[in-house]
């Protein structure tokens, strides 16, 4: 890692506690690991006019996290990665990163390695320069010598698999090789925090996972506190430690995929998260009565009154006709893999889908055949 | 995008595209090229040492002088603040940026003379600022300042109207980076910016001190037309045309026609070395 020497507080100067004269030198940003700090974002809020982007956020990230912004458009998920980088002034609440307060800094004070969709590449310098940047950028006290540079750009160009790449400018690169080059200009300057808005977004499908593994590797390699906004939600549950997914500015939920997915909070995480089906239906004392079916499901500690339950594709089996769920088969679609049968139920607003395995021997239910469908798991929600 | 930009005229006839083609280059040989033919002809008409000698009379000598003087203020200058009003239009948002957006192009709607004339209103001896003038004992007008300002007032839009759209298409993200990673403002604007609107701001400069050194009509306002001191080159033709001196007309003309040409050939220059890069810049977005 690079060594590079904070300048030594001049006389006359603010004590360190006074956010306006404070630094996020390279020593307040290593946390005993080496690499980044953690990230405290305490009740921000941040309006555009009558708009509220963001209510009063809660968030903890700890050193060395991969974390996931997940959310629609308008959830406030890429004004939350501005605010934390700088880019934005919030209106209300703190930013902290590690023990200083960072929420008065100015973009460039506070050390962040912000990676945009559009990677953002110097255009005029090539990919060497680009990664050198930031480091000679430095004032002449903090600047390393030539040849610290010159070592710390080969290190990175070898750790981003592109050493031969180093004299080459931009427009000769792939999109995939220019997130790369991007993301190590980023870490060249041992950032706080790595902020990456959406990083993958302007990529053919094919190089994007490509790149999202590549990621998760280099992430496991430097340890660095990462944050990253995605709508993508197979992104933010391939990649990230955890994910938050937001709705209008608030917090839905935050966990490790594994709970998003298998225990999401509210109704809205179960629908944005994976595929999901929808029954209407009548709470009353802990049962959830199916609207226009005899079928009734445990409801523990759901408030009476209307609900729905949800449930994914693979968490219903069919069953003998008159067994479960009363349904008819409406639709019937072929995918790489798997079969999905779509079963119209009467009483029920909407269709139930349910994954069958595309085995080329799997028999394909016919259209508007009676069939019964059991639940393995489901969640009920207030509607 | 590409595939639908396809070959523009790709079923026209072939008769008709050489009609057009041999028509638009008839009109500019006769009206751009002819003339300038003639003056060159003219010039040398009576060979060389008449050239020569109407070339080194005194008063033109001073009429060079005065327009490399004037060109040599104007183009810096309107190269600084030019920049600046670019940075100003497309990285900040204020109240009435589309006003200001609008006023960059006053000169160009404008009427030079009446743009010397606002000058004559606003530092003539009856004008806003006589009695300030008076009492720092300053000359605008019919002197040497006078004339740098209405330059400056007409060649103002050109390095600015470059520069806009060419910042507005490649959008701020590059210096928002260079922010990020610890780059001071000057080192941002000097390693980043800079590089990326040279060319926009060299065509600029070009086209800027092109029409410098040709102004007409606001100058001839405010010069007052003094031999040997407030004369341009354009207007020192005017003089030598009106005293029926047309070789000498004619070969001052000579002048201005080849710094003219020297304009062309670099712009030419720019535009094949680096017009892809331009292109490139507009392209992107």
């Amino acid at each position: 890692m690079l060594l590079i020497q904070q300048s030594p507080r001049q006389p006359g100067h603010a004590p360190a506690t006074t956010a306006a004269h404070t630094r996020i030198g390279h020593h307040a940003a290593m946390d005993s690991n080496g690499h980044g700090v953690d990230l405290r974002i305490e009740g921000v809020t941040k309006r555009y006019g009558a708009t509220t982007a963001l209510d009063s956020v809660e968030l903890h990230i700890a050193a060395g996290e991969l974390v996931a912004l997940l959310g629609p458009s308008g959830s406030g998920k890429t004004t939350l990665l501005r605010v934390v980088a700088g880019l934005l002034q919030a209106d209300g609440g703190r930013v902290r990163f590690g023990d200083t307060d960072a929420t008065q800094l100015s973009l460039r004070d506070r050390n962040v390695g912000f990676v945009f969709q559009q990677y953002a590449l110097f255009r005029h310098m090539t990919v060497a320069e680009n990664i050198a940047f930031g480091l000679r950028s430095r004032p002449r006290r903090r600047r390393p010598d030539r040849a610290t540079i010159r070592r710390r750009v080969d290190e990175l160009l070898t750790l981003i698999q592109l050493q031969e790449h180093g004299s080459r400018y931009p427009e000769q690169l792939s999109g995939g090789q220019k997130q790369r080059v991007a993301l190590a200009r980023a870490l060249a300057i041992d950032p706080t925090v790595l902020l990456l808005d959406e990083p993958f977004g302007a990529l053919d499908a094919k190089v994007r996972v490509e790149l999202r593994r590549w990621l998760r590797r280099l992430h496991d390699q430097t340890g660095q506190t990462t944050v990253f906004v995605t709508h993508d939600q197979d992104e933010a549950l391939e990649l990230a430690d955890r994910v938050v997914v937001l709705r209008d500015g608030r917090i839905e939920q935050v966990g490790s995929p594994r709970e998003i997915y298998a225990e999401p909070a509210s109704a809205y995480v179960f629908d944005f998260i994976g595929r999901a089906s929808v029954l209407e239906g009548r709470v009353a004392d802990g049962r959830f009565q199916v609207d226009g079916q005899p079928a009734a499901f445990d409801a523990p500690g759901v408030a009476d009154g209307s609900a729905r339950l949800y449930l994914r594709p693979h968490d219903a089996v069919p069953a003998g006709a008159g067994d479960g769920l009363e349904a008819c088969v409406a639709a019937v679609h072929h995918h790489a893999g798997r079969i999905t049968v779509e079963l119209a139920l009467p009483g029920q607003p909407r269709h139930l889908e349910l994954d069958l395995v595309g085995a080329p021997d799997t028999s394909t239910p016919e259209i508007g055949a009676p069939a019964g469908v059991r639940l393995l798991r489901y969640r009920v929600y207030p509607a | 995008m590409s595939e639908l930009q396809s070959a523009p005229g790709v079923d026209t006839p072939p008769w008709l595209r050489r009609c057009l083609i041999g028509g638009a280059v008839l009109v500019m040989a006769l009206l751009v090229v002819l003339p300038l033919l003639m003056v060159l002809l003219s010039a040398f008409g009576k060979g060389f040492a008449t050239w020569w000698g109407a070339l080194t009379t005194p008063d033109a000598i001073s009429a060079l002088k005065l327009t490399l003087l004037t060109a040599g203020i104007v183009i810096p200058v309107n190269a600084v603040f030019g920049v600046i009003a670019a940075w100003s239009l497309t990285r900040f948002e204020f109240r009435g940026k589309r006003a200001v957006l609008a006023l960059v192009d006053l000169p160009f709607a404008v009427s030079p003379v009446v743009a010397g004339l606002c000058l004559v209103l606003l530092f003539g001896s009856q004008g806003w600022f006589a009695d300030l003038l008076r009492a720092w004992d300053i000359r605008i007008l019919f002197a040497r300042p006078g004339i740098v300002l209405a330059t400056l007032f007409i060649t103002f839009p050109f390095v600015v109207r470059e520069l806009v759209p060419l910042m507005q298409q490649q959008g701020s993200e590059e210096e928002v980076v260079a922010r990020s990673l610890g780059a001071g403002a000057w080192t941002m604007f000097f390693r980043v910016t800079l590089p990326n609107i040279k060319w926009g701001l060299l065509y600029g400069v070009l086209l800027c001190g092109a029409r410098a050194m040709g102004e007409f009509g606001a100058v001839s306002v405010v010069s007052g037309h003094i031999r040997g001191l407030t004369n341009t080159l354009p207007l020192h033709i005017e003089i030598l045309y009106n005293e029926f001196d047309s070789t000498g007309a004619f070969a001052v003309s000579s002048l201005l026609a080849g710094l003219a040409l020297m304009t062309l050939v670099l712009k030419f220059w720019l535009e094949a070395r680096h017009g892809d890069a331009l292109a490139q810049a507009r392209r992107r977005h």
